[in-house]
C-alpha cells in the first residue's frame, strides 16, 4: 500500500502548538486508494463463497461483507492519516464512539459489529498512543525498543503473574462460574498451552524449526487408544507408555534428520508429520483407518474409582466414594485438573532445565552450533534430547486428548494442528513461557469466543500473523533473562540494544 | 636451528605432511611443523594461504586429505586428531579455538557464554540433567566452581563488570576477548586463535598481547602450560610475542623458525612483497634481502 506523500508540504506534524492544517484532499485520496486495494483483495477472498447445493457446488456473493470491510479500511486509513496530521484527539473520540456503538446497539450482522468494535478499538489505541506520546509515528526501532521494555516488564512480573494465574486456573472449577462450556474451553486452552510449551523446547530453546510436532501428538493418542483397544490397558498405565513411545519416535525421526540445517530440517519434519498421518489412514486393519478408533476408555480416578453412575465390576463409583451427589461434571473437572497438572509439569521442566547445562547447551545451539562444536558439545545428542523430550510431552498430551474425546481419527492430526501450535510459539515470542499462554488465549481463545464468525477464522488468523511479522518479528513477548547473574540484583542487566 | 626446535621435550602438537584438498584446490600442501606447550606458535601468510584451513583440520572441522596430527598431553597421552570427530577434539584432546569472524552466543549473557564452555564437566555433575532436575546438591557445587573459573577468566580479560550483559551487545574488542576467555574456560592444553587482533585498535592489540603472554606463561591448575597457536596478520603483535613462527604461502610452508629468523628469510619477503624481482622492491627491503642472501 502507498504511504501518503506528505513530506514536502509538512515536514513535521506537530501535535500540540501550531498545526499546519489538514490536507483533506490528499488524505481522502489516500484512504480511497487503500479502500480500492482492499476491494481487489476482498472480492475474491471474502465476497465469494462456495455453497453446497443439491445440484452441485455453487457460488454465492456476499456484498455486505465486502462493503463492511471497505468502509472499515477507508475509515481506518482516514483515521490514521488524520492522526498523523495532528487530529489525534478527535479521531480518538470518534473511534471510541464507534467501538461503543458496535458493542451496545443491535447490529444487522455479526460482521458489522466486529468491524466496528475491532476497527474502532485499533484506531482508538493508535490515537491514544499518539495523544499520550505526542508523536505521530514511531520508527521500527522505537517500536521494537518499547515492545522489548514491555516484554521485559512482563517477564519480571511473571514471577507474580505466574502463580496467580495457576491459582486462578486451580480454583476455577470450584467457582460457580464453571459450567460445562467454560470447563471445555479451559481444557482446550490448556491442551494447546501444553503443546505450545512442549514445542517451545524444540523451537524456542534448541532453535530447531519443527513443522511436524503434531506427529508426536498423534503417536501419543494412538498409543493409548491401541494399547487400550488391543490389551485393555488402563489410562494410567498407558500415559507413561505413550510418552515413551512418542519419545522413541522422536529419536527415530531425529537420528537421520538432525544433521540437516534450517529449512531442510523444517521440510523433513513436515514430511514426517504427514507420513504418520498417512500411515494412520492407510493401515486400516490396525488403526481403523479414516474411521478412527472409538470407545476409548475414559480415565478413572487414579485407578481407584470410576466417574460413571454405575461403574464396572470391582470398581467404586467416584461420587459414592466421596459421598457426593452424582454429576457428569465430575469427570470434566477431573480432566481439567489432569491437563492442568500435565501442562504445569512441562512448564516446570522447562523452567528448571534452562538453568541446567542441558538447557544452556540448547540455547547455545540455537545461537551458534559451530561454536558449540568447538567447545566440545555433542550437538547430535543435545538435539536428540530436545527432540525426544518435546516428543514425550507431545505424547502425554496426545493420550490425554484420546481419553478426553473417547474417539480419535487421523482427521485430528493434520498439518494445520502443527501450524497452529507453531504459531502459538512464534507469536508468543520464541522461548517465552508466558508468551505461549498469551498467544494461546489469542489464537485459540478468540476464535472460540467468536464462534459465529467461523468463516473468517483462517482469514483473521493469517492477517494476525502478517501483522505480527511486520510489527514484532520476534514474537509478542520475546525477552530473555540470563539464567545466572554474577552481580545478582545489584546491577541490572543491560537491556538489548543499550550498548553501542 | 632456532631456539624453539632445539627444545628436547616432545612437542605438544606435531603436524606431519598435512595436505587438504578441496576438489582441485590444494589449500594445504604437505605442511609439517610442531608447536610446544608454554610457547606461542604464530602461523602467518598472505590472504588465502591456508591458515584457517589448517586450523580447521587441527580442530576437527575438516578431515585432512593426507597427513597426521598428533597431540601429546603433558601426562603422556597421545591423540591422533585427524581420526577424531570435531567435538571430541575439544572434549577429550583439549583443543580450544576462536574464529576469524567472532562466533559468540550473542543472545546469551557473557557469564552464560563462559558456563556453556564448561558444558561437559557440568553435564556430568548434573547427572545428565536428571540429578539436576531433581535438585541434587552435587550440581550446585559444580556450578559454583564453574562460576569461579568464569570469574577468573573474566577478570583476566577485564570483562567482569560486563558479566551480565548480552554478549552480542559488547563492543567489538570486548567480544574478541570474551571469545578467548570462553575458549580458556574449556581448560585446553592447546589454544588456537584465528586472527584475534583483527579489527582492534593499537591499544586493544597491546592488551591482547598481554593476555596471550599471560596464557602462555601461567601454570594451569593441572600443572601444565598451555600452548598457543596464533594466526595473525598484525606483524607488530606477531614479532613481539611469538616464540616460533611458521609461514605459509599458497598452502605450502615456506619458512619456520624464530621471529628474527623468519623476518629476514628471503622466501618470506618474496611471498609478502610479490614475485617480481628487485626493481619492484623498495630500496631498503632490497638491501635487506641482499644482505640476508649473502648471509645464508
Ligand atoms: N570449505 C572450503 N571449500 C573450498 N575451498 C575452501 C574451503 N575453505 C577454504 N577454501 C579455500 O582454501 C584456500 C585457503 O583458505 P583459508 O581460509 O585457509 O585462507 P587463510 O590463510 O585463512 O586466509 P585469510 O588470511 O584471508 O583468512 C582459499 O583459496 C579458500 O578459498
Ligand atoms: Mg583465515
Amino acid at each position: 500500500m502507498t504511504t501518503p506523500s506528505h513530506a514536502p508540504s509538512h515536514p513535521h506534524y506537530h501535535i500540540n502548538g501550531k498545526r499546519p492544517g489538514v490536507d483533506w484532499a490528499a488524505t481522502i485520496k489516500d484512504a480511497g486508494l487503500a479502500a480500492f486495494v482492499a476491494l481487489l483483495l476482498t472480492v475474491p477472498l471474502v465476497g465469494l463463497r462456495t455453497v453446497d447445493r443439491p445440484t452441485g457446488l455453487g457460488i454465492e456473493a456476499r456484498p455486505e461483507e465486502v462493503i463492511a470491510s471497505l468502509v472499515l479500511v477507508f475509515l481506518g486509513r482516514l483515521g490514521l492519516g488524520l492522526i498523523r496530521q495532528g487530529m489525534a484527539l478527535p479521531v480518538l473520540i470518534l473511534a471510541l464512539a464507534c467501538a461503543g456503538v458496535g458493542l451496545v446497539l443491535p447490529m444487522p450482522t455479526q460482521v458489522l459489529r466486529l468491524v466496528l468494535v475491532l476497527g474502532g478499538g485499533v484506531i482508538a489505541l493508535r490515537a491514544a498512543m499518539t495523544v499520550a506520546t505526542g508523536r505521530s509515528k514511531l520508527s521500527q526501532a522505537d517500536r521494537d525498543k518499547r515492545m522489548d521494555r514491555f516484554a521485559a516488564k512482563v517477564q519480571h512480573a511473571s514471577r507474580y503473574i505466574g502463580p496467580v494465574a495457576v491459582a486462578f486456573a486451580a480454583v476455577l472449577p470450584l467457582t460457580p462460574l464453571a459450567d460445562r462450556m467454560i470447563l471445555d474451553i479451559g481444557i482446550l486452552l490448556l491442551t494447546y498451552i501444553m503443546l505450545g510449551w512442549g514445542l517451545n523446547i524444540v523451537v524456542g530453546l534448541a532453535g530447531l524449526l519443527d513443522l511436524g510436532y503434531v506427529a508426536f501428538y498423534a503417536v501419543g493418542a494412538y498409543s493409548y487408544a491401541l494399547l487400550a483397544h488391543y490389551f485393555g490397558l488402563s489410562f494410567w498405565v498407558c500415559l507413561p507408555l505413550a510418552g515413551v513411545l512418542a519419545a522413541c519416535s522422536g529419536v527415530l525421526l531425529g537420528f537421520p534428520v538432525l544433521r540437516l540445517r534450517g529449512d531442510y530440517f523444517a521440510i523433513v519434519t513436515l514430511g514426517f508429520g504427514e507420513i504418520i498421518r498417512i500411515i494412520l489412514v492407510n493401515w486400516y486393519q490396525f488403526t481403523g483407518g479414516p474411521n478412527g478408533i472409538s470407545g476409548i476408555p475414559r480415565p478413572s480416578f487414579f485407578g481407584i474409582a470410576d466417574f460413571s453412575r454405575t461403574p464396572a465390576e470391582g470398581m467404586a463409583a467416584f461420587h459414592e466414594l466421596f459421598g457426593l451427589e452424582f454429576s457428569p461434571l465430575h469427570r470434566i473437572v477431573f480432566l481439567y485438573y489432569l491437563i492442568l497438572a500435565l501442562a504445569l509439569v512441562v512448564n516446570l521442566f522447562t523452567l528448571r532445565v534452562r538453568k541446567l547445562p542441558l538447557g544452556r547447551a540448547w540455547e547455545a545451539l540455537r545461537e551458534d552450533d559451530i561454536a558449540c562444536a568447538s567447545l566440545g558439545i555433542n550437538r547430535t545428542n543435545m538435539k536428540l534430547a530436545a527432540f525426544a523430550i518435546a516428543a514425550m510431552f507431545g505424547g502425554f498430551a496426545g493420550s490425554f486428548f484420546a481419553t478426553r474425546q473417547g474417539f480419535i481419527s487421523p482427521e485430528s492430526f493434520t498439518f494445520i494442528e502443527s501450524a497452529i501450535i507453531l504459531a502459538i510459539v512464534v507469536l508468543g515470542g520464541m522461548g517465552s513461557q508466558i508468551g505461549v499462554v498469551v498467544a494461546t488465549l489469542l489464537v485459540i481463545g478468540l476464535p472460540e469466543a467468536f464462534r459465529e464468525l467461523a468463516d473468517y477464522r483462517m482469514l483473521a488468523f493469517g492477517a494476525g500473523m502478517v501483522v505480527i511479522m511486520l510489527w514484532r518479528p520476534r514474537g509478542l513477548l520475546a525477552h530473555r533473562d540470563p539464567t545466572i547473574l554474577l552481580h545478582g540484583g545489584k546491577k541490572k542487566p543491560v537491556p538489548a540494544g543499550a550498548a553501542k | 636451528m632456532s631456539a624453539a626446535t632445539m627444545n628436547t621435550e616432545k612437542p605438544l602438537l606435531s603436524v606431519e605432511h598435512l595436505t587438504m584438498r578441496f576438489g582441485g584446490l590444494v589449500a594445504n600442501n604437505d605442511v609439517s611443523f610442531e608447536a610446544r606447550a608454554g610457547e606461542i606458535t604464530a602461523l602467518i601468510g598472505p590472504n588465502g594461504a591456508g591458515k584457517t584451513t589448517l586450523f580447521n583440520c587441527v580442530t576437527g572441522f575438516y578431515t585432512p586429505t593426507v597427513g597426521r596430527l598428533t597431540l601429546r598431553h603433558p601426562q603422556g597421552k597421545e591423540f591422533l586428531l585427524e581420526r577424531m570427530p570435531g567435538y571430541r577434539i575439544a572434549q577429550l584432546a583439549g583443543v580450544a579455538r576462536t574464529f576469524q569472524n567472532i562466533r559468540l552466543f550473542g543472545g546469551m549473557s557473557v557469564l552464560e557464554n563462559l558456563i556453556v564452555a564448561q558444558h561437559n564437566k557440568l553435564m556430568r555433575a548434573s547427572g545428565f540433567a536428571i540429578a539436576g532436575l531433581l535438585g541434587l546438591p552435587g550440581f550446585r557445587k559444580a556450578e559454583h566452581e564453574a562460576v569461579e573459573l568464569a570469574k577468573y577468566w573474566l577478570d583476566r580479560v577485564r570483562l567482569t563488570e560486563f558479566a551480565d550483559w548480552e554478549a552480542g551487545n559488547l563492543p567489538y574488542g570486548a567480544q574478541r576477548r570474551l571469545e578467548i576467555a570462553r575458549a580458556m574456560c574449556t581448560e585446553p592444553v592447546l589454544l588456537c586463535l584465528d586472527e584475534p587482533a583483527a579489527g582492534l585498535n593499537p591499544r586493544e592489540s597491546g592488551e591482547l598481547a598481554e593476555i596471550l603472554t599471560f596464557i602462555r606463561d601461567v601454570q594451569t591448575p593441572q600443572g601444565h602450560r598451555t600452548g598457543v597457536l596464533l594466526i595473525e596478520h598484525d606483524m607488530s603483535v606477531v614479532m613481539r610475542i611469538s616464540d616460533h613462527v611458521v609461514v605459509l604461502d599458497y598452502g605450502r610452508k615456506i619458512s619456520d623458525g624464530t621471529p628474527g629468523h623468519v623476518k629476514n628469510d628471503p622466501a618470506v619477503i618474496r611471498a609478502y612483497l610479490g614475485e617480481d624481482e628487485d626493481e619492484a622492491l623498495p630500496p631498503e627491503v632490497a638491501a635487506d634481502l641482499n644482505l640476508a642472501q649473502k648471509g645464508a
